[in-house]
């Protein structure tokens, strides 16, 4: 079942026009890992679909619903902003953790603020009518979230505790909390230390078996490959070749592809 | 003769502390309005706003002071300051006005100094703007505010010695006078060396109490 669409997304940043006509889809379930070279528009893209960056064109479509149309001069609100952003859940480069709390609470405090105000507005939250209900119902999810992390020692540290690798852990902890459709990924690994990538991938492999649809940018060619239904290689702000990583990644037809491969098998 | 100096001196004491907390009562909450000024995308106000902050934070308080006490006078027809109590509360303005430019750029360094990373984590989670300020970010810019904050305010309790220019009289002008002659002595020196120790005894508590502050947050780093 297609879960997501993105249609003729444009953005620039002043003249700059960093994506030129974005077009894909992707089905429940998959993982779409995206690759590309520095300042090919990756990041930007997924701040589109989170709605952190407004396009100037196209539209987002998830599960048959029209999240984002350029076409429809209606301004957006805050509020449907926020409605549309729950959609989406978005793991940063750099953690963003919240420094002032606790592990646990980082994965809480969200979802209680949310519930709070469903219960107060619209009456229940979850199937919950009473804050305690809901509040107890959340703390047993971030409970079981930590676990699924293997973070559950560690939920009373603060963040400035931990390593980056188990930061980022929380951060995914954190964003599983609010139970997006599609879980984003913005080069997930790239701030830590290569000893301590592998227990991020980790979870990143244990959350494609549960049946999570997932976005990854990365430059972890050899992950994207293991990991990914879809490979996505992007290239000036447009798509520039995408398919099955056994396409994409071991047989690009794409020049640009095959440099961009090239050049990272030199690496090793 | 020492109780006689010693009242005294809690009479310009008090004076002292009267505009220590006026001062701050005044500059602490203008000094966000105009840090917010300074921060503003609205690009002549933030350019007045900067201007002004340069003016004030450029020249010595005690000239501010002295224009302020007695250009009104000249100017107008008549003095505002020929109220009760108008030396205090000319010097009242001057300081809430200087120290609120100081606050400001204190403040727009605890809020800009706040990663974005920070609000954007909590745009994602869907939270209102609101509840990110609240929730997020505030405290985070209370902790980079505090230590510069209480350098300001440790050199405000000596700067209200400043007042005395305009013959206001606190804690400085009482111990003096002993100098000139009150109270029926003259030529009394050590009652305005024993002032320090009142400036002394304040600063000291007020450093122990912001050091109480910092602790109480430095259970997190940001
Ligand atoms: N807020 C912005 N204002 C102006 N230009 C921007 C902004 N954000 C991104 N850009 C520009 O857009 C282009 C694409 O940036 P983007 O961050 O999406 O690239 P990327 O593919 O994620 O690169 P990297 O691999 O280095 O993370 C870059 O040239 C960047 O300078
Ligand atoms: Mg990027």
């Amino acid at each position: 079942m297609e879960i997501l669409r993105v249609e003729n997304i444009v953005k620039s940043f002043g003249k700059v026009e960093v994506l030129k006509g974005i077009d894909f889809s992707l089905e429940e379930g998959q993982v779409l890992s995206i690759i590309g070279s520095s300042g090919s528009g990756k990041t930007t893209l997924l701040r589109c679909l989170n709605f952190l960056e407004t396009p100037q064109q196209g539209r987002i479509t998830v599960e048959d619903e029209v999240l984002f149309d350029a076409a429809d001069k209606q301004k957006m609100t805050d509020r449907v902003i926020r409605q549309n952003r729950l959609h989406f859940g978005l793991v940063f480069q750099q953690f963003n953790l919240f420094p002032q709390y606790t592990v646990k609470r980082n994965v809480t405090l969200a979802q209680e603020l949310l519930a709070k105000e469903k219960i107060k507005k619209e009456g229940s939250y979850n199937g919950h009518a009473t804050i305690k209900e809901a509040l107890a119902a959340i703390d047993r999810n971030a409970d079981r979230l930590l676990e699924e992390v293997g973070l559950s020692a560690k939920k009373d540290s603060y963040p400035c505790q931990l390593s980056g690798g188990q930061q980022q852990r929380v951060a995914i902890a954190r964003a599983l909390a609010m139970d997006p459709r599609i879980l984003c990924f913005d080069e997930p690994t790239s701030a830590l230390d290569p000893e301590l990538t592998g227990e991020v991938l980790r979870v990143i492999r244990e959350l494609k078996e549960t049946g999570r649809t997932m976005i990854i940018v990365t430059h972890e060619i050899g992950f994207a490959r293991e990991v990914s239904d879809v490979v996505m290689f992007m290239d000036g702000g447009v798509i520039a070749e995408m398919g099955p990583p056994a396409q994409v990644i071991d047989n690009p037809q794409n020049p640009r592809t095959k440099e961009f491969l090239a050049r990272f098998s030199e690496r090793g | 003769m020492f109780m006689t100096v010693i009242r005294s001196l809690n009479e310009g004491f008090l004076e002292t502390l009267k505009l220590f907390a006026v001062t701050l009562l005044g500059a602490l909450p203008l000094g966000l309005v105009i840090s917010f000024g300074s921060m503003s995308r609205f690009t002549p106000l933030r350019w007045f706003t900067r201007t002004v902050v340069w003016v004030v934070r450029g020249t010595p308080l005690m000239l501010q002071l002295i224009i302020l006490f007695y250009v009104p006078g000249f100017v107008l027809d008549s003095n505002p300051w020929a109220i009760e109590n108008g030396r205090f509360w000319a010097a009242a303005v001057a300081f809430i006005l200087n120290y609120a430019c100081y606050f400001s750029e204190i403040y727009r360094g605890g809020i800009q100094g706040v990663p974005v990373g920070q609000q954007e984590a909590g745009q994602v989670l869907g939270m209102t703007k609101r509840q990110i300020f609240f929730k997020v970010t505030l405290l985070q810019m209370i902790k980079r505010i505090v230590p510069p904050m209480s350098n300001e305010v440790i050199t405000l309790v000596k700067d209200t010695a400043i007042a005395r220019i305009i013959a206001w009289q606190e804690l400085i002008y009482a111990g003096y006078a002993f100098l000139k002659g009150s109270h029926g002595y003259a030529g009394l020196m050590w009652p305005l060396f024993f002032t320090g120790l009142y400036y002394l005894a304040f600063s000291g508590v007020l450093t122990l109490f912001f050091g109480w502050l910092e602790k109480k947050m430095s259970y997190f780093r940001s």
